[in-house]
């Protein structure tokens, strides 16, 4: 036997250790609970991928019209005007006015111009999709500006140039990555702090760290540090299928500011983990509570659909949600040229959320199921 | 040489449970103390206490010296604790979960896996925790108590599921950890286990500590008492303390449990006799003292894990 030690080392390096192992025993066990990998990394990006295929036209002006008949502003226009016009409208010639109508009905085709008398230009529109509604009017209308000021004989004050529609729009993988980062990095800090909390507890494993001689601060630090990993990771993967040209979102200036941004939000999400996995006894209660809050938080926070046209109330529901300010300032750094400004009061916002809700949870806190 | 641990009325209740009723114990350095009681008597409240992750509502504790409640840094690298159900961590092998809690202490890899193949589990150390038997499950939970090399160590029900080999075993490896100089606790509900293990037994039933001494002196105690049983259905408990009465034999208890009827006495000689004059002879046994009559004596009932 060697005899029962008294040499104790340094509070300071036993600290260390202690946050080292933990975060490794937390790693592991991430690494090998293949559902805890499906739900935080698999499924946001099969998320991802699937949304972005499916959107992959909408938010662009690509429009199809028909062409019934000969429509003089149509025929007549200039060589390179017309291949302009073309990268933003497609446009087929119909004889038969009554199959193009049926057509635009259908909401196969956008709309239909064709010749009415008196040098009328006629556009017939479903207003099925308002955007593409509003897109062929617009369209239309400055090409019959253009053929007027033509035939004027002045030079063109305004010339189409359809490029410029498109690129003030947000494209949809602009805001489908912010959005399912949001929900991935939620999904993963808040399933992820509650289901250690739970099955700790459960296990008598955090009655075991009592007895032990660690602190509570290395043990919750080694949790955050693996949720801020796993974020990473999941922001990664997200930015490299993104940008990807098939998806083609174009990183601005400060994308980085992003990372920042990230951890507050998972130690804001965290947060609510910490709630949940203090409240529910069981894994099962802990999943069913997370699911609960984080779905309607993620619609609400604009994580799958943005929510600017949402009435004024939601609005202002979803500025309390820690997924708004995270999805909104990673939409504006990421593609839209945020800079520090963008994302600074958000990541205060997010950590007084996360003081916020780590008080409360502190008082449903406890080291033992009995 | 001071005590190991010192507890005087220590008190704790659940609602309307009274699981620790004023409890006093105890244990000196180097000492092998068990304590003894069926399922539900507050060995595991008990110890809790002392441990110091529960709180007692009464009563005043002291371990190598110290006050074990509130937390007390101090005090956690001497003592080593094995619970009643294992605390493993998820997905961990043997070999990473002893590790682990070795490093808690500021205690190395190689000091870790030594402890490992200590308690026999060398071959298992790449086994995942969940998949190990209740034996070892057990032995890792003790190596992982004793990694840090811990002056006291408690056990609570150590050998509880156990197979009779990995019992004996486990007392073997409990032995051990003694014979090096520290002091074990250990509460089991198996009889034989605190006669075969213990220095000193505690006796507990229902909160309370009935008696505490080593398992021989408490034998002893009601040493000359011998205890006589024969199959049931020969002859009527009444019937039978009336004919023992007239024939003079000294009865300490009697009773029928439906498949013997069981005599304690410190008068064999008589009690025989008046069982050979009824003819109920089949069955007999005739032994002398276990701490099973001393349970007995203490509760009046007899013992049942
Ligand atoms: N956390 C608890 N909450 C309520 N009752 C409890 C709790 N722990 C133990 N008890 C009760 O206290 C009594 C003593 O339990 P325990 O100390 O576990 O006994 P033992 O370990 O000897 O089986 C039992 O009646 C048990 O039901
Ligand atoms: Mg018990």
């Amino acid at each position: 036997m060697s005899a029962p030690s008294t040499n104790t080392p340094s509070i300071e390096k036993e600290r260390v250790s202690t946050f080292v192992s933990i975060t490794r025993v937390m790693l592991t066990g991430f690494m090998r609970d293949r559902t805890a990998l499906f739900f935080t990394l698999a499924m946001p990006l099969i998320f991802l991928l699937l949304f972005g295929v499916l959107t992959k036209n909408a938010g662009t002006s690509h429009v199809k019209i028909a062409e019934v008949g000969q429509v003089a502003v149509l025929d007549s226009m200039p060589g390179d005007s017309r291949t302009e016009l073309e990268k933003a409208v497609t446009i087929t010639k119909y004889d038969d006015e009554s199959v193009a109508l049926q057509k635009v009905k259908k909401g196969d085709l956008d709309g239909l111009v064709e010749q009415g008398p008196n040098g009328q230009v006629v556009l017939r529109f479903s207003m099925s999709d308002q955007v593409k509604a509003g897109a062929v009017q617009t369209i239309v209308n400055s090409v019959v500006q253009q053929a007027n000021q033509a035939a004027s004989g002045q030079q063109p004050k305004f010339t189409l140039a359809p490029s410029q529609v498109e690129d003030n729009s947000l494209k949809a993988i602009q805001y489908l990555t912010p959005g399912l980062l949001g929900y991935a990095v939620a999904t993963g800090a808040v399933f992820g702090t509650s289901l250690t909390l739970v099955n700790w507890r459960k296990r008598r494993v955090l009655r075991r760290l009592r007895l032990a001689p660690v602190s509570i601060g290395s043990v919750v630090a080694a949790r955050v540090a693996v949720s801020v990993v796993v974020a990473f990771v999941q922001t990664a993967i997200f930015l490299v299928v993104a940008t990807m040209p098939f998806f083609g979102l174009k990183l601005t200036g400060n994308w980085w500011l992003v990372l920042p941004l990230v951890v507050c939000a998972t130690i804001a999400f965290m947060s609510i983990g910490f709630l949940t996995g203090a409240i529910a006894k069981t894994e099962e209660a802990a999943s069913g509570i997370s699911q609960i809050i984080l779905l309607p938080m993620s619609f609400l926070g604009g994580a799958f659909i943005p929510i600017d046209n949402a009435p004024h109330w939601l609005q202002t529901v979803s500025r309390a949600l820690p997924m708004r300010y995270l999805v909104t300032s990673a939409q504006s750094v990421l593609s839209k040229g945020g800079g520090v400004m963008d994302v600074l009061p958000a990541m205060g916002g997010l950590l007084a959320f996360a003081a916020l809700f780590t008080a409360i949870s502190w008082r449903f806190f406890s080291w033992d199921d009995a | 040489m001071t005590a190991a641990i010192s507890a005087d009325g220590i008190r704790k209740r659940y609602g309307d449970v009274q699981a620790v009723d004023g409890v006093s114990l105890t244990v000196e350095t180097g000492e092998f103390h068990g304590i003894l009681g069926p399922n539900g008597a507050g060995k595991t409240t008990t110890l809790e206490i002392l441990e110091g992750i529960r709180e007692p509502d009464e009563g005043r504790i002291e371990l190598l010296g110290m006050a074990p409640w509130p937390r007390n840094a101090k005090l956690l690298p001497r003592i080593g604790v094995q619970f009643q159900a294992s605390a493993f961590f998820v997905k961990l092998t043997a070999r990473e979960t002893i590790r682990t809690f070795a490093s808690f202490y500021g205690v190395g890899p190689k000091r870790a896996d030594a402890m490992l193949e200590r308690v026999g589990l060398a071959d298992s150390a790449s086994v995942l925790t969940d998949k190990m038997s209740g034996g070892q499950a057990q032995r890792l939970s003790i190596a992982c108590a004793l990694a840090h090399d811990p002056e006291l160590v408690f056990l609570d029900e150590p050998t509880t599921g156990l197979d009779p080999q990995a019992r004996r075993n486990l007392w073997d490896l409990l032995r051990d950890i003694n014979a090096e100089g520290r002091t074990v606790v250990l509460t089991t509900h198996y009889l034989d286990e605190a006669e075969v293990l213990c220095d000193r037994v505690s006796v507990m039933d229902h909160g309370k500590v009935l008696k505490t001494g080593a398992p021989a002196a408490l034998v002893r105690e009601i040493d000359d008492t011998v205890r006589v049983s024969v199959e049931s259905g020969q002859l009527g408990v009444e019937a039978a303390r009336e004919l023992f009465a007239a024939a003079g034999a000294e009865i300490a208890n009697l009773d029928d449990n439906g498949v013997s009827l069981a005599v304690s006495t410190r008068g064999p000689g008589p009690v025989l006799s008046v069982l050979a004059e009824q003819n109920a002879l089949r069955g007999l046994e005739v032994r002398g003292a276990t701490l099973e009559d001393v349970f007995l004596q203490l509760t009046g009932r007899e013992y049942r894990a």
